[in-house]
């Protein structure tokens, strides 16, 4: 090999590596510049009408979002009902029963591209199978909608969490006379609860900041949440029609209600962080 | 330890008292039960996905029955006329990823590079993980900031700063509103960065360090392992994560919508408004009534479903095929 002379060269890796380290530099900024705007516009918008009234027309002081926060609970609440039995069920087959079987790769393999899926997708899907059939928009096809959302990622992580725990577990309980779902259900999911818990809050940060699959399914209201068979009100799809309105009071609402998402899901976030840093101690 | 730890937390439960034990034939029924009912669970996945295609074909099908082909190259879209084509969305999303990829695929290899190669460990750890949250930050938010933050920002300082030193290139032409093309371009960048680079950091960590050691050995600095060893090296990975960042992009919904304009016409300069096929989703979905109408819109749902599934597929396939290797490789 030629010599070649290390000066030119080093000052190529100097400044490679000065414009690696200002890359994650520029990452970094946006994330505070984004969070610290959030924080700063939202916590001025909210006060304690914010979370007990009903929103009032534009230029009618008072009002809050009360019914948004409700109706995005229990949107979230039944989707995870909905999504995190049938994600466990499947994350025990793809862990305990399908190592190398066909279905299983064809499960696992659909749960990673079913996630890179865009979230309006599964909006559409939730339309053309819930609104146009029962003919207007109501909450269940929003529960139908962020459930075929969670259900890959509490799959996965199910799957993650389960392959986390030693084989030696099972064997001791089936060696007892444990029939296989029961050594499943009582042993391998005590031992690996922490991490289930960490896969379900996940997939519930992944939809409480939904807005796309909620826009034609769940649509909105401004009034109280009565039942999910009606337009359910929900914060983000608020954020959106307010943000989009031309009314200053309305876009300062809507950055209260983006202040409670984003520090929400922020939260479950680096809580789940916490507590999977922890399991792998 | 680890093993010890849990042990001790589940074993009083493995204790089974003898009434309660079934007989081995009722325990072989259980379980048979057990395993088919996960099974239809794991089953499920696949059977979404193939339903959500067939769903998206049904309801598609008289717009397509209606303009055919053409539908994909018409840049017609006129409810009043009944008139629909996908060119101007198709074109939009497709020149919004574009801009979001040039920015973010050199942007997270340095990243990667960065958190392995050259930030001690401490470091290492937090910066991945500030870089990480970016993804969780929902994509509403993206929208409201980039509206009310970023996009006033782009017209009074970047593109007329832009269109003074590129004015004489079409694309930097017309005037600096902030609303447009290049704005929703720079946001998605921005929010497929964490997932490009989190994967592209995996593939630079697996390369065995025998390789890149060897290559030090030899004197190369840490740029030129980089660039010679580890990135030929992670090159299937790297495609991967270049393919997950793709998919991401031409689905992102919310921010482009907030930010893109909504126009529908093509226009070459991209400081001008234009639309995606995910933002016209999303503006127009819940007014539409007309029959025909609501199919067109599906019928554009349907291309991106069909798009970003092959990305996603690509992506999976390549993904896979590196992490194969590289488990029964060295």
């Amino acid at each position: 090999m030629r010599y070649r002379p290390p000066t030119g060269r080093k000052l190529v890796n100097w400044v490679v590596s000065g414009g690696a380290a200002a890359s994650a530099l520029v990452g970094i900024v946006f994330l505070v510049w984004i969070t610290w705007e959030v924080l700063y516009r939202g916590i001025t918008a909210l006060n304690w009408d914010f979370f007990t009234h009903l929103p009032t027309p534009p230029g009618v002081p008072g009002g809050g979002m009360a019914n948004a926060i409700v109706g995005t609970l229990v949107l979230t609440a039944a989707a995870t009902a909905a999504s995190v039995p049938l994600g466990l069920l499947a994350g025990i087959y793809l862990a305990e029963f399908a190592e190398e079987s066909r279905l299983g790769d064809l499960s696992r393999f659909s749960a990673n591209v079913l996630m890179g899926l865009p979230s309006i997708i599964v909006g559409v899907f939730a339309y053309a199978l819930v609104v146009l059939p029962l003919g207007n928009f109501c909450g269940y096809a929003g529960v139908v909608a962020l459930a075929v959302i969670m259900l890959p990622v509490v799959t996965r992580t199910t799957e993650d969490m389960l392959r986390l725990v030693p084989n030696t577990l099972r064997e001791a309980a089936l060696a007892l006379g444990a029939p296989r779902w029961r050594v499943t259900l009582a042993v391998v999911f005590r031992a690996a609860k922490s991490g289930l818990i960490t896969g379900i809050l996940l997939a519930v940060a992944r939809v409480s900041g939904e807005t796309a699959p909620l826009l034609f399914t769940a649509l909105n209201s401004p009034f109280w949440f009565h039942s999910l068979a009606e337009p359910t009100p929900n914060l983000t799809v608020t954020i959106f029609n307010y943000a989009m309105s031309p009314y200053h009071d309305w876009q300062q609402k809507a950055w209260g209600a983006s202040f409670l998402i984003t520090f929400g899901v922020l939260w479950i976030t680096i809580v789940t962080r916490v507590m999977l840093r922890e399991r792998k101690g | 330890m680890k093993q010890h730890a849990l042990l001790e937390k589940a074993a009083p439960e493995v204790v089974l008292a003898p009434a309660v034990r079934p007989t081995p034939a009722l325990a072989a029924l259980g379980d048979r039960a057990f395993r088919w009912l996960t099974a239809l669970a794991a089953l499920l996945v696949p059977a979404v996905i193939l339903a959500i295609g067939l769903d998206l074909f049904l309801t598609s099908y008289p717009a397509l029955a209606k303009f055919g082909p053409g539908f994909l190259l018409s840049q017609e879209w006129n409810p009043v006329t009944q008139e629909f084509g996908a060119a101007s969305s198709i074109y939009g999303t497709v020149m919004s990823t574009l801009i979001a990829m040039a920015l973010a695929l050199p942007l997270s290899l340095a990243i990667a590079l960065f958190l392995v190669e050259l930030a001690p460990p401490r470091v290492s750890q937090v910066v991945g993980t500030m870089i990480e949250l970016l993804a969780a930050i929902p994509s509403i938010i993206y929208g409201m900031w980039g509206l009310f933050v970023f996009a006033p920002l782009m017209a009074t300082y970047v593109q007329p700063f832009l269109k003074k030193y590129l004015g004489f290139l079409p694309l930097f032409s017309g005037p600096p509103l902030g609303i447009g093309m290049l704005t929703a371009g720079v946001i998605l960048a921005i929010m497929i960065l964490p997932f490009m680079s989190a994967v592209a950091r995996d593939v630079f960590a697996l390369v065995p360090n025998v390789v890149k050691e060897s290559a030090y050995g030899l004197g190369a600095t840490t740029w030129e392992v980089t660039y010679k060893v580890t990135i030929p090296y992670g090159l299937v990975g790297l495609l991967g994560a270049m393919f997950l960042g793709l998919g991401r992009a031409l689905g992102e919904t919310m921010a482009v919508t907030f930010v893109i304009g909504n126009a529908h016409r093509i226009s070459f300069s991209l400081f001008a408004p234009g639309n995606t096929i995910a933002s016209t989703l999303a503006n127009e979905f819940s007014e539409a009534t007309e029959p025909l109408y609501v199919s067109s819109l599906v019928a554009l749902g349907l291309v991106l479903y069909l798009v970003t599934f092959l990305v996603q597929v690509v992506s999976q396939w390549l993904l896979r095929r590196m992490y194969r290797s590289w488990s029964v490789g060295l």
